[in-house]
């Protein structure tokens, strides 16, 4: 499978990426072999095999719906870049 | 040219458990912010989510009222999209395993006829936080109390043809996460949410018109005006030559509008994967059959027994049923006395109703409860209290002033059924008033009313007027 470069800049804008022009060309060529690497297993008859979900053949354990977390909003607040009023700031995002 | 709408609508509820999804942190409403966002919900590094157990339990009790298939075995994905509120960069939810599967609702429209609208999947997935712009000036805020709280998604089949019938759905399908007990049900609070998926065609076209998503719809009011808004302007953008795009437009209940959210488009491209931090859910036959042996008595089947039971029209005991507030209330009323059952639904849609609606009270804390109500019903049966006066002692019991035996002993209120009473009145009237005896008796029947009316004058509005009227007739009738 063949990436082009319109496709590279869908998924680096997706993924929040940027991408240096120069770096372009050498990206899309790394992720095609990538891509066609993985192509193989199209080629695997899958008919009968159920999907796998998770690579551990186990289910997943359940929680009591039981509060037990306490307040650390100091402790968690302390390590970010800033906080007022309680809340963590971001650059202004609206729609 | 005649058009045909089509609705889908996606519902977010959230689940009332204890603590969130896939964390030990509280979901208490109205917390200080950021005081319920533990080190999961924040996705730091290193963490893992463990699924709670009650929001699972919750999921297949909504399944089995629907008539659902459940899944023994759904799998949890995560989708992937960049928002400021979702710190992980992705939301962990259901895809292509999803916990509940096709069932159905029935929805009861004006004209009395039902409709079964399909219910296409129903998943489990955690909130996002609350992004606060308006705060700061330079800076958006961010909240993550609610991030990570349990949401069921129910997805609707484009069943729906009105925004009327959009509205009777999602009161229906309220009811009923209320009578599950799954939800509280809150919208102002944000527990109900709704986004609908509205299309047009013309009237007895096959395919579906391209559809346009619209968001932030918080009220059932604005449920069918939003519908409406976007409904118009799609036929009148077809009929001006344009087309409509597939996108997704914010209701603004403000200006009764709705707009293009274009930074959307391009990020619709979620790239779900089966989350790798979660394993798959089982779910064994032995523990559905343990929770439909928890369902309570359901909407669908209470109307029919209230039919049944009480002699109540289809569309009165649908009402009623509704909510299940309203139910009890109705139930509690009759077995504290009141027999009338057909005059307690009339009530209960009537005055109750409109005095909840105009004062924007849930009758479960309303001023009224079933005691008082049956108080003022028992005085309305035996003849102690007549409609138009019943109504002034319910303005009276709302306001707080006491119960209806007491208002009636404040205000001597009684009605007068004593007949000798009566006849002194009526004769006195028909003496003074000769004239419209004659006129009545020369054929101008119409004139009763004035007399009735008379009567009722003269006796401080107490009369009972049926009785009034047919003693009236006997004399003039003679």
């Amino acid at each position: 499978m063949i990436l082009d470069p319109e496709q590279l800049y869908k998924i680096a804008n997706l993924a929040k990426l940027e991408i240096a022009e120069d770096t372009v060309q050498p990206l899309v060529e790394d992720l095609s072999r990538i891509l066609s690497m993985v192509e193989q297993l199209n080629g695997v008859e899958t008919e009968a095999v159920w999907p796998m979900a998770h690579p551990l053949n186990a289910t997943q354990r359940l929680r009591q719906d039981r509060v037990t977390e306490p307040d650390k909003r100091t402790e968690l607040q302390s390590i970010a870049p800033a906080v007022e009023d309680a809340l963590y700031l971001v650059p202004k995002v609206i729609e | 040219m005649q058009w045909e709408s089509v609705i889908g609508l996606e519902v977010h509820v959230q689940l009332s458990t204890q603590s969130k999804i896939f964390s030990g942190a509280s979901t208490a409403y109205g917390a200080s912010a950021n005081s319920q966002a533990c080190a999961i919900d924040l996705g730091l590094p290193g963490v893992l989510p463990v699924l709670n157990e009650e929001a699972v339990n919750k999921a297949i009790k909504f399944g089995l009222a629907i008539d659902a298939q459940i899944a023994d075995r759904s799998v949890f994905a995560r989708k992937n999209y960049f928002y400021p509120d979702l710190p992980k960069g992705y939301q962990i939810s259901q895809f292509e395993l999803p916990i509940v599967g096709r069932g159905q609702l029935t929805i009861l429209l004006e004209n009395g006829t039902k409709k079964t609208i399909g219910v296409t999947r129903a998943h489990l997935e955690e909130d996002a936080g609350k992004s606060i712009h308006d705060k700061f000036a330079q800076y958006t805020g961010i909240d993550l109390n609610r991030a990570g709280t349990p949401l069921l998604e129910i997805v609707s089949e484009p069943d729906l043809r009105s925004a009327q019938e959009a509205v009777a759905y999602l009161k229906k399908l309220h009811g009923l996460v209320r009578y599950l007990d799954i939800s509280d049900g809150n919208m102002q609070e944000g527990s109900f949410r709704c986004d609908a998926n509205v299309s047009v065609r013309p009237q007895g076209q096959a395919e579906f018109g391209t559809r346009a998503e619209v968001k932030n719809i918080n009220s059932f009011r604005f449920v069918e005006k939003a519908i409406n808004f976007e409904v118009e302007r799609q036929i009148d953008l077809i009929e001006a030559g344009g087309v409509v795009v597939q996108e997704t437009r914010l209701y603004d209940a403000d200006r009764d509008e709705t707009r293009s959210m274009r930074s959307k488009e391009e990020a619709n491209d979620y790239r779900y994967f089966p989350d790798p931090d979660l394993l798959p859910l089982e779910i064994s036959a032995n523990q559905i059959a343990s929770i439909r042996g928890t369902l309570p008595e359901l909407p669908d089947a209470k109307r029919i027994r209230f039919q049944q039971q009480y002699g109540l029209s289809e569309s009165d005991a649908a009402q009623i049923t509704d909510s299940k507030e309203m139910a009890d209330v109705f139930e509690q009323i009759l077995s504290l006395g009141s027999k009338d059952a057909k005059l307690v639904a009339n009530w209960l849609l009537g005055e109750v109703t409109a005095y909840l609606n105009k004062y924007s009270q849930e009758v479960q804390n309303a001023p009224i409860d079933a005691k008082l109500l049956a108080g003022l019903f028992i005085r309305i049966e035996d003849k102690t209290l007549s409609i138009k006066m019943a109504k002034e002692v319910f303005a009276s019991i709302w306001s707080g002033e006491g119960t209806a035996d007491e208002i009636i002993d404040a205000k001597g209120l009684k009605q007068v059924t004593d007949v000798s009473a009566l006849e002194a009145l009526v004769t006195q009237v028909l003496t003074d008033n000769s004239a419209q005896v004659e006129q009545y008796r020369a054929g101008t029947t119409k004139v009763l009313g004035f007399l009735v009316g008379q009567v009722m004058k003269l006796s401080k509005g107490q009369a009972n007027p049926q009785m009034v009227n047919q003693m009236l007739k006997d004399k003039l009738d003679v």
